[in-house]
């Protein structure tokens, strides 16, 4: 790969081991990527935080150890200085205020508040969510990114326009460090263009429809770029975060446009800027339904947990839910946890929808999920969500069956206790 | 094609090399891509997703033959772990490159090999014993006996 002066002497060890660290893994993910060049980079979402259990034995050697390791794939230990790009946190596995609730233990929930004062004094901003776009970064259209977090790189690329790969760990802990990433895939404009024509040929306008055909989609196209047209009714933030993270989870979608919608798209024609689709697909009832069947696994009705906010809710949903739970209770059966950022959450708390929904019975949770945190309240036998990205992995991290549905259907399995959801 | 090779036939294979090294091994061969976080367990080396063709099955110590990754961006953490809890893939061979394809092979620091002459999944069958020489950018697939594959 070529390298500027300034990566030169990050590689030599001019501004010390920990960047010398970061370029030598950026050169080695570069070069099995095939990328020519690095290119600079000012926006930085990653996981630094130390909240699983595997990381247990590396704290006790210090976070640099963690960060060495887990952040920079480096076995030798190197002091981390602060980060060089603005650099956020996404979403970690223990709620600082309730993960008594989530079930976990007490050193674990200590651990991450202290990764969290050494990391948040270095420069890692604790946003703590998946959607830092919710919560202040919101790059502009062109801007390059190093961003982790599937369903928030295809957000960043296709409906701000900015431009990021699904970045690891690792890549991103170099990023922060450098200011730099592989110049590669999405940050190249002639990879934005489109590869598959989709055509929706039923209406798509509640989250539960853009749910079903992301992930419909995902599975079809894999790590393609579709290109939607049809009968989809105007989205949303909302929307599009539930489809892009649908498409993310049974494939790898990180790109897709929606002409008149996405901003690199007006018309079908400036979304393929050229190429010729590949294939062109259709999404009708029959795909529908098995984009339904397939997220859901689960036969016996009573439903122990419903979980709500994946990808971390907007505070519009927080405030639908605790319309629909105000002035009643769930089920004494069944627990009700419902996922936002915590900078949202404060605003819940202010609004009084955290009242709302406690007083129903129900948790409000921040910086974490059940998927990432792989807990769910202790004895739970069957999930009910409105998200399909925790319908696809909640099976295989939790091993549970899972309903899949509208927020109505959830909400209405956390009062009564069963599920009544169906496919309209 | 597969079935006029005989026993200790070897088949060879050229590709780029995306992290080097030489290895050899039994071949664990999927044809459909794997998630790292929420589609392997990382300190088992298994498959551990719903819908999945290795779901239950190890690669650990096996040369991994799949057609690329999906999923998570956690990807590359997970493959990361299955090799500091020694569960790693002995090598990779993987058809479609991505990111997280190249970076989780990167920090699992096993020898793997992308863009092969002829296709892997087709020509590589689950039990083969593979050498991949990443340096020099050379698979070498010797056919497991056929009479071995009656007999299983």
């Amino acid at each position: 790969m070529k390298l500027t002066d300034h990566e030169k002497a990050l590689a030599d060890g001019t501004h010390g081991p920990a960047k010398a660290k970061a370029i030598d893994l950026l050169m080695r993910y570069g070069e099995a990527l095939g990328a020519e060049r690095l290119v600079e980079t000012n926006n930085v979402a990653g996981a630094f935080n130390a909240s699983t259990p595997s990381v247990r034995e590396l704290v006790k050697k210090g976070f640099d150890a963690v960060y060495s390791e887990l952040n920079l794939d480096s076995a030798e230990v190197v002091p981390i200085p602060k980060m060089v790009a603005n650099t956020c946190q996404l979403i970690t596995g223990i709620d600082n205020d309730n993960w008594r609730i989530q079930g976990i233990p007490e050193d674990l929930a200590v651990q991450q508040k202290a990764a969290e004062k050494h990391f948040g004094g270095l420069g890692i901003n604790m946003f703590a969510t998946c959607t830092p776009y919710q919560v202040g970064n919101v790059p502009v259209k062109g801007e390059h990114c190093a961003w982790m977090e599937s369903s928030a790189v295809i957000y960043c690329n296709s409906v701000l326009g900015a431009r990021t790969n699904t970045e690891g760990k690792e890549s991103t802990g170099a990023a922060a460090l450098t200011g730099r990433i592989p110049y590669w895939g999405y940050h190249i404009p002639e990879n934005r263009r489109g590869t598959h024509l989709v055509h929706v040929d039923v209406e798509v306008d509640d989250i539960m429809d853009w749910g079903l055909l992301g992930y419909w989609l995902g599975e079809i196209v894999q790590e393609d770029v579709p290109v939607l047209t049809g009968k989809m009714k105007q989205p949303s933030l909302i929307k599009l975060k539930h489809f892009g993270a649908a498409a993310a989870s049974s494939g790898g979608v990180e790109m897709y446009h929606v002409p008149g919608v996405t901003p690199e798209a007006r018309t079908v024609e400036e979304a393929f800027g050229g190429n010729k689709p590949v294939e062109t697909l259709r999404y009708g009832p029959a795909e529908r339904k098995i984009a339904y069947d397939n997220l859901n696994c689960a036969t016996e009705r009573k439903v122990d947990f419903v979980m709500l906010g994946c990808p971390h809710n907007a505070i519009e949903q927080v405030w639908l839910i605790a319309s629909m739970v105000e002035g009643k209770k769930i089920s004494p059966d069944t627990q009700l946890w419902v996922h936002t950022p915590r900078a949202l959450r404060e605003v819940a708390e202010r609004n009084g929808y955290v009242k709302m929904i406690t007083d129903a019975g129900g948790v409000v949770m921040s910086d974490t999920c059940p998927a990432i945190s792989r807990h769910a309240p202790k004895g739970t036998r069957v999930i009910a969500t409105d998200s399909a990205k925790q319908a696809h992995y909640l099976p295989a991290i939790l091993g549970l069956p899972v309903w899949f549905g509208t927020v109505q259907n959830c909400v209405d399995a956390a009062l009564t206790g069963r599920w009544n959801g169906g496919l309209q | 094609m597969s079935t006029d090779v005989k026993a200790n036939d070897k088949i060879i294979l050229h590709g780029r090399k995306v992290v080097g090294g030489v290895a050899e091994g039994e071949a664990l061969v999927t044809t459909d891509t794997i998630s790292g976080w929420g589609g392997i367990n990382e300190r088992e080396g298994t498959v551990i997703e719903r819908r999945h063709q290795l779901r239950g099955q190890s690669f650990a110590g096996k040369v991994l033959v799949f057609p690329g990754a999906k999923g998570s961006s956690g990807y590359s953490a997970y493959f990361h772990m299955t090799r500091l809890n020694g569960v790693n893939p002995k090598a990779m061979i993987f058809v479609k490159m991505t990111t997280k394809a190249a970076l989780g092979a990167v920090v699992t620091r096993a020898p793997a090999i992308t863009e092969l002459d002829q296709d892997p999944l087709t020509v590589i069958e689950t039990g083969d014993w593979v050498k991949v020489d990443a340096d020099n950018g050379i698979v070498e697939v010797t056919k497991r006996a056929k009479t071995v594959e009656a007999a299983e």
